[in-house]
């Protein structure tokens, strides 16, 4: 999943974000995978998930296709995290989103201990996972460093909104979208809360952060870069 | 992707969620209209705006009055009001746009979902990348640029030119018309796209001249680059071979993806094929 790979930020700005996600390989393990990627999903709900998804359906924030118009008096934005098990449906990438650490490694002592047979990867700051894994008694197995945005950068947003729309490397959230949450945020329009449940509904497989995204959204109300 | 002229309100909603900036109320029509060149049929308007079904006359109306006072008629911004958005059939090339940019189609050459390659991430189960080895994965137009596949063609031909394999289970190999000089189909060469990762694999000792390699070419192409690179670590967990090789390179990686090495096979053998003096029972 590189999508959680390429997050723009320095390891300061990752001490609340810890992606668990399990994944199958094809042509080894992925007969019977379904079970075992629903399992794991259900495993991580006691641990107190900040987000939780699949990458066919989505996050535990999705968009309606039938929304009833006193939505917008009265929206619920409350993620439904029981959702996202029940409708997982194909063998795919799952993951689990936390925003702290300790959270994050008792739900990887407890994965280890369910033994599923999946492959599973921890992405967050290298010293992050490294921490994870020696909390849990794991010899990491191997690693994938990201060396940053290069090439024509001068095409890329400011840092806020880079941090914002990074948070979905697939692409899904638009710099335009994610600008306009920080200026509706800095107007009073929103509040920080209701910014990232519309940033989080554009994220196809669940990886998005709201914590660090709220965090990024209440320092943007005081700053331009 | 397009949008029905009959239901869209000009709300604008939909420009600010198209991640390539291609959506646009057209001043002639005043609907929403979508530019078909740098659309990347990713599909961000359609999955992730959600649908309310009013009557489009009723919501012109509304918002007619509003306007005509200057009151602010402030719905939700993820919304589109009317249900505008109506997938189109996708034909070739077009629909390889898609394929590379709606992370829910897993790619036909795959079966993997989002870029479409598993890459380091079950590597302890496929043993893709081994000791010794590192495994680059380099991605164009990521994040929120865009890249044609004439762009990456660039760097496909320059690392053939080099000698080096491109990994067979990847997408954008399975493109390629020629793997010895890297040049792609070109039928696509045209096409525009969310982004596409082009992956490798090398000895370590290669690991400075490929990365050389890409600086090179990202002087060349007129979108980012997202540089990742894969390596085993040893029996104790430690990753110290490729990580001090990008510190002399003057990278200090603050993210990485981590493969804890839970994963094994599971999968059951394939059956033995039937001999011929086996009988075969047609109940």
């Amino acid at each position: 999943m590189t999508n959680t790979l390429h997050r723009f930020g320095n390891s300061e700005s990752f001490r609340d974000d810890f992606i668990v996600f399990a994944i199958a390989c094809r042509g080894k393990n992925e007969q019977d995978a379904l079970p075992r990627l629903r399992k794991f999903l259900e495993m991580a709900i006691p641990f107190g998930p900040i987000n939780l998804g699949d990458a066919r359906n989505g996050g535990a924030l999705r968009p309606s296709k039938d929304l009833n118009p006193t939505a917008h008096w009265n929206r619920d934005i409350q993620p439904d995290f029981q959702a996202v098990v029940n409708g997982l449906s194909h063998i795919t990438t799952v993951a689990a989103v936390f925003d702290d650490r300790v959270k994050a490694e008792e739900f990887v002592k407890k994965v280890k201990a369910a033994d599923l047979g999946l492959s599973i990867n921890v992405s967050t700051s290298v010293d992050g996972a490294d921490q994870c894994c020696h909390a849990a008694g794991i010899a990491r197995h191997s690693v994938g460093y990201s060396l940053g945005f290069e090439g024509k950068t001068e095409k890329l947003p400011n840092s806020q909104v880079l941090t914002l729309m990074t948070m979905c490397g697939h692409g899904m959230i638009a710099s335009s979208l994610a600008k306009k949450m920080i200026d509706w945020v800095k107007e009073g329009r929103r509040t920080p809360d209701q910014a990232v449940t519309y940033l989080a509904r554009f994220c196809s497989c669940g990886v998005f952060n709201p914590s660090r995204a709220k965090r990024v959204l209440e320092n943007a109300r005081s700053s331009t870069k | 992707m397009r949008i029905d002229p009959q239901k869209c309100v000009a709300c604008g909603n939909c420009t600010y969620v198209c991640p390539m900036g291609a959506i646009y109320i057209d001043p002639v029509i005043r609907r929403a209209t979508v530019d078909r060149d740098e659309c990347v049929e990713c599909y961000a308007c359609y999955n992730g705006l959600s649908q309310e079904h009013l009557n489009p006359t009723m919501v012109r109306t509304v918002r007619k009055v509003f306007q005509f006072f200057r009151l602010r008629f402030e719905p939700e911004p993820d919304v589109c009001p009317t249900a505008a958005f109506a997938p189109e059939d996708l034909t070739w090339p077009r629909i390889v746009r898609r394929a590379f940019s709606d992370p829910r189609v897993p790619h036909e050459s795959t079966g993997v979902e989002g870029r479409g390659t598993e890459e380091v991430k079950t590597n302890d189960v496929s043993g893709r990348v081994q000791t010794g080895e590192v495994g680059f994965t380099i991605e164009f137009g990521r994040p929120a640029v865009g890249v044609r596949f004439h762009e990456i063609q660039k760097m496909t031909m320059r690392l053939a030119k080099a000698g080096v394999a491109f990994e067979k289970k990847n997408p954008i190999t399975t493109l390629l018309k020629d793997e010895t000089t890297g040049e792609i189909r070109d039928d696509i060469l045209d096409e525009k796209i969310m982004s596409a990762i082009v992956e490798i694999k090398v000895p370590v000792e290669r690991t400075e001249e490929i990365i050389r390699m890409v600086w090179e070419v990202e002087k060349e192409v007129d979108t980012v680059v997202c540089l990742g690179v894969g390596a085993r670590c040893d029996e104790t967990g430690r990753e110290n071979i490729v990580a001090p090789i990008l510190e002399q390179l003057g990278y200090h990686p603050e993210r990485a993806k981590t493969n804890i090495g839970l994963g094994r096979i599971t999968n059951k053998p394939a059956a033995e094929p039937r001999t011929a003096a086996e009988p075969v029972t047609t109940r």
